[in-house]
């Protein structure tokens, strides 16, 4: 039987330390001098998450001390992005924020290129600035490890423990470690869940070997969602995923790509394809949406799903493969040099499979493909939880008590974790962090978190239900003379291939041209019902595949999540994303709001609802 | 793509154990050496690669799209703030050696250690600042932003 470990008496918990759980346990420090700060990670927090291996360019700087943006700036560009879907009051807030965390990344040594003429950081695009950010990790890992009191290295975070004597009340968490096997108990008056976005829900464009070649790291596990859905925390805007227009098979970023290199796109004919299918699209999502008039007077962005639904088309269209033309830029070396260095930074294996390929982008226009869809809520999409804005900034509806906390007290969120904020990126969810944590703080400190108790059957019964696929596997596997077929058991992987089976084909994945309707949902919702069945039977042959196991039942918690919202939502908002054949446009009269949902604990029953979306700026800037 | 352990290079060390963020290299408990075990949910992240001191890990492209025969090699450096790629194309005609620097300051040197900085006021706390604003955010003297500094104001519905 797996050893139990107690810590106990925490103030602050951090579950899951990436760009926003870093974020958080360094900052916390500074508003909590005395309390106690945790953190526990499933991997190691100096190469853990969606940064592991660096990034190019901070996505998120306003630039606002050399008189680039202001935060509404940020706002407005968010919001046509993501066609009006998003919490403004929480995006000026991180908006507001961002280049502080930025300007100490600087003096923590991270090296930021500087434009020579004006001093300020280089540009990649308006909202973008390059860096040599291999480091990335490793430095944010560092700040983080100054503050904390104890970091938990392998400690997969299966469970929230929920406070016995208040209903809807946070009191710690519990895992294992991926190691040893212990059964670690986490006391705490605050959790904040930093445990980032969901990839391999839908099924991957990739296949065998190559099936980690995903975009989102393949350990974004979609725990964050799992842990807050399983704890009843409301959740919004999961029907929101993302598909990514990127380098074909090694999916490598094409940010600076076009914005610096300016390099651009066309069809195998060599045309350009994209404004062709603007008017159809215009009828479809209407003038508000997409005026590429307007677009090109006022530099207003055409939403990103717009331009993949070009994409899409002209490739169903017979017109494909779609090339970024490359050829032009890589004339110039230095260029050509930044080209390479942008994938070493952050997609090492784009350039391997460059390599592999003998793809010289100099004599070769390389080719750009649509990705499966993700779920994460710090990109180009904005799902999570529905959380509390600050005060001086939210209305009603937006605001109970505690900047960036959940409709769970004592539960607060970062980066993929927070809901309606879009655009984040890697220093936005750092900002987010380092926000959640002040609140967490001010939360303790007005005793709210006075008069926790767990009882030991809560701790005894997550214990056994953490361990069950180590037992049931046991139990079962003399039963057959060997291989990886049982009556009565599947493993992590034949799950993970269901999952994305059907959620590609139900949900509106790669493979299902983005397309899906009510019926398809409905039985997609109803394999997803009998897969939790199984989960109960999934076995793990050692700890590893408990991992594995523990990491799928988040995912599939998180598909539920995804489907049942796009159930809801009647319309299709954002083509290019996903496509609702039975409600084919989109629907501002019904639904210009953001979607809102709750699992029950006890009965895993869902509620839907609708919520205002407040926009706090104008059009014009 | 798939890392793979150079037999005679690996002496066991675990350092790529230890930061595998997918947890798929493990030491083999015969061999006594690292492998990974699940090269499908591996990311080509090169952490282990960066991180092993013996450069006895390599990668190899996914088998189901990257035929044999190139190398992407790296070094990694925090002492003198570096890192070193080289890339080989399977026909040799990319051979390039690129250079980056990881940091500008002495490793974790520029990080302060919040437990050492004065205690925030209770003004500080009840504002909206964070740690070291507002110098951080304008580096000038501008405050934060407010919606009332900038002039906005909360609407609901459709506002374009
Ligand atoms: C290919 C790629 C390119 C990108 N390019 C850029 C860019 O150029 N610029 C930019 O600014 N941003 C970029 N981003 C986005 C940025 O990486 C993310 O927005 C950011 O990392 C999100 O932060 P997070 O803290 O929410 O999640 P993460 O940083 O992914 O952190 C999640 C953490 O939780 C841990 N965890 C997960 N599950 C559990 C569990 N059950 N128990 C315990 N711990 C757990 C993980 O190990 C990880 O440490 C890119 C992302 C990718 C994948
Ligand atoms: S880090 Fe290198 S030497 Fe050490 S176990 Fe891993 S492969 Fe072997
Ligand atoms: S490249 Fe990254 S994911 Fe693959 S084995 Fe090495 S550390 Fe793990």
């Amino acid at each position: 039987m797996a050893k139990t470990i107690v810590e106990d008496n925490i103030d602050i918990l951090v579950a899951g330390a990436g760009l926003g759980g870093t974020g958080a346990a360094f900052e916390a420090r500074y508003w909590g001098k005395n309390k106690k700060i945790v953190i526990a990670e499933k991997a190691n927090i100096d190469r853990s998450g969606a940064v592991a291996q660096g990034l190019y360019a901070i996505n998120c700087y306003m630039g606002t001390r050399f008189g680039e943006n202001n935060p509404e700036d940020h706002v407005r560009y968010a919001r046509i992005d993501l066609m009006g879907m998003v919490r403004e009051d929480l995006l000026f807030d991180m908006a507001r924020h961002v280049d502080s965390t930025v300007h100490q990344f600087e003096e923590w040594g991270m090296p930021i290129m500087r434009d020579p003429k004006s001093g300020s950081y280089l540009r990649e695009g308006r909202w973008q600035i390059m860096i040599h950010g291999e480091s990335y990790k490793p430095m944010v890992a560092e700040a983080a490890k100054k503050s904390a009191d104890k970091v938990f290295n392998r400690i997969c975070v299966t469970h929230l423990l929920m406070d016995d004597s208040k209903e809807n009340r946070v009191a710690g968490a519990v895992g294992f470690n991926v190691r040893t096997g212990d059964y670690h108990v986490f006391k705490s008056k605050a959790v904040i869940v930093g445990a980032g976005g969901a990839s391999n829900i839908f099924r991957p464009r990739s296949v065998g070997e190559g099936a980690g070649r995903v975009w989102y790291a393949p350990w974004s596990s979609g725990s964050a969602y799992g842990l807050m859905i399983q704890a009843g925390a409301k959740m919004t805007q999961m029907e929101n995923r993302i598909v990514l227009a990127r380098f074909k098979d090694g999916y490598g970023p094409v940010g600076a790509y076009f914005l610096h290199l300016k390099t651009y796109t066309q069809n195998c004919n060599g045309e350009e394809y994209e404004s062709k299918w603007f008017p159809e699209l215009q009828k479809m999502v209407g003038k508000e949406y997409l005026d590429p008039e307007l677009s090109h007077a006022t530099h207003r962005p055409i939403p990103t799903c717009l331009r993949n639904h070009a994409l899409i088309n002209e490739i169903n269209a017979g017109r494909g493969p779609i090339h970024m033309v490359t050829m032009e830029a890589f004339q110039d070396p230095h260029l050509e040099e930044i080209g390479w260095h942008n994938f070493l930074g952050m997609t090492v294996g784009q350039a391997v499979l460059w390599a592999a390929t003998d793809v010289n982008p100099k004599y070769e226009n390389p080719e750009l493909t649509t990705s499966e869809p993700y779920v994460m809520g710090s990109h180009a999409t904005g799902s999570g939880a529905w959380c509390s804005g600050p005060e001086d900034v939210s209305p009603d509806e937006y605001f109970w008590g505690y900047n960036r906390m959940t409709t769970v007290e004592g539960l607060f969120g970062a980066g993929d974790a927070v809901g309606g904020t879009p655009h984040a990126f890697s220093s936005g969810s750092f900002t987010e962090g380092r926000l959640a944590a002040k609140a967490a703080c001010k939360y303790i400190d007005d005793g709210k978190a006075e008069g926790i108790r767990i009882s030991q059957e809560q701790i005894d019964n997550r214990k056994a239900e953490i361990f069950k696929p180590m037992e049931h596997y046991k139990v079962y596997r003399n039963e057959i003379v060997a291989g990886s077929v049982s009556p009565n058991y599947i493993n992590p992987r034949q799950g993970l291939d269901r999952l994305q089976k059907l959620m590609d084909e139900y949900a509106g994945g790669a493979t299902a041209n983005y397309m899906t309707n009510d019926k398809l949902l409905h039985i997609g919702l109803k394999k997803l019902k009998l897969l939790e069945e199984d989960l109960e039977k999934i076995g793990a042959e050692n700890i590893h595949e408990l991992l594995r196991d523990w990491e799928l039942k988040h995912r599939h918690l998180a598909s539920e999540s995804v489907v049942q919202h796009t159930l809801f939502r009647k319309e299709t908002r954002w083509p290019g994303y996903y496509y609702r054949g039975d409600a084919l446009k989109l629907d501002d009269e019904n639904w210009h709001v953001l979607t809102v949902s709750r699992r029950d604990p006890k009965t895993g029953e869902y509620t839907m609802e609708k919520a205002p979306c407040y926009h706090l700026v104008g059009d014009d800037e | 793509m798939p890392t793979f352990v150079y037999m005679t290079r690996c002496d066991g060390c675990g350092h790529c154990v230890d930061i595998c963020p997918s947890d798929i290299m493990h030491i083999d408990p015969t061999l006594r050496r690292a492998y990974n075990i699940e090269p499908n949910m591996c990311w080509e992240c090169y952490s282990c690669v960066k991180a092993c001191p013996h450069n006895a890990i390599d990668v190899r492209g996914y088998a189901d799209f990257a035929p044999l025969g190139h190398s992407v090699r790296v070094i990694r450096d925090e002492e003198k703030g570096v890192i070193a790629w080289r890339i080989k194309s399977r026909n040799g005609e990319t051979d390039m050696n690129l250079l980056a620097p990881i940091t500008t300051k002495p490793w974790g040197q520029g990080i302060p250690k919040l437990a050492d900085v004065p205690e925030p006021s209770q003004e500080m706390r009840d504002s909206q600042l964070l740690f070291n604003e507002p110098k951080y955010v304008r580096m000038d003297d501008g405050d934060l932003h407010t919606l009332e500094s900038n002039g906005l104001q909360m609407k609901a519905g459709v506002y374009y």
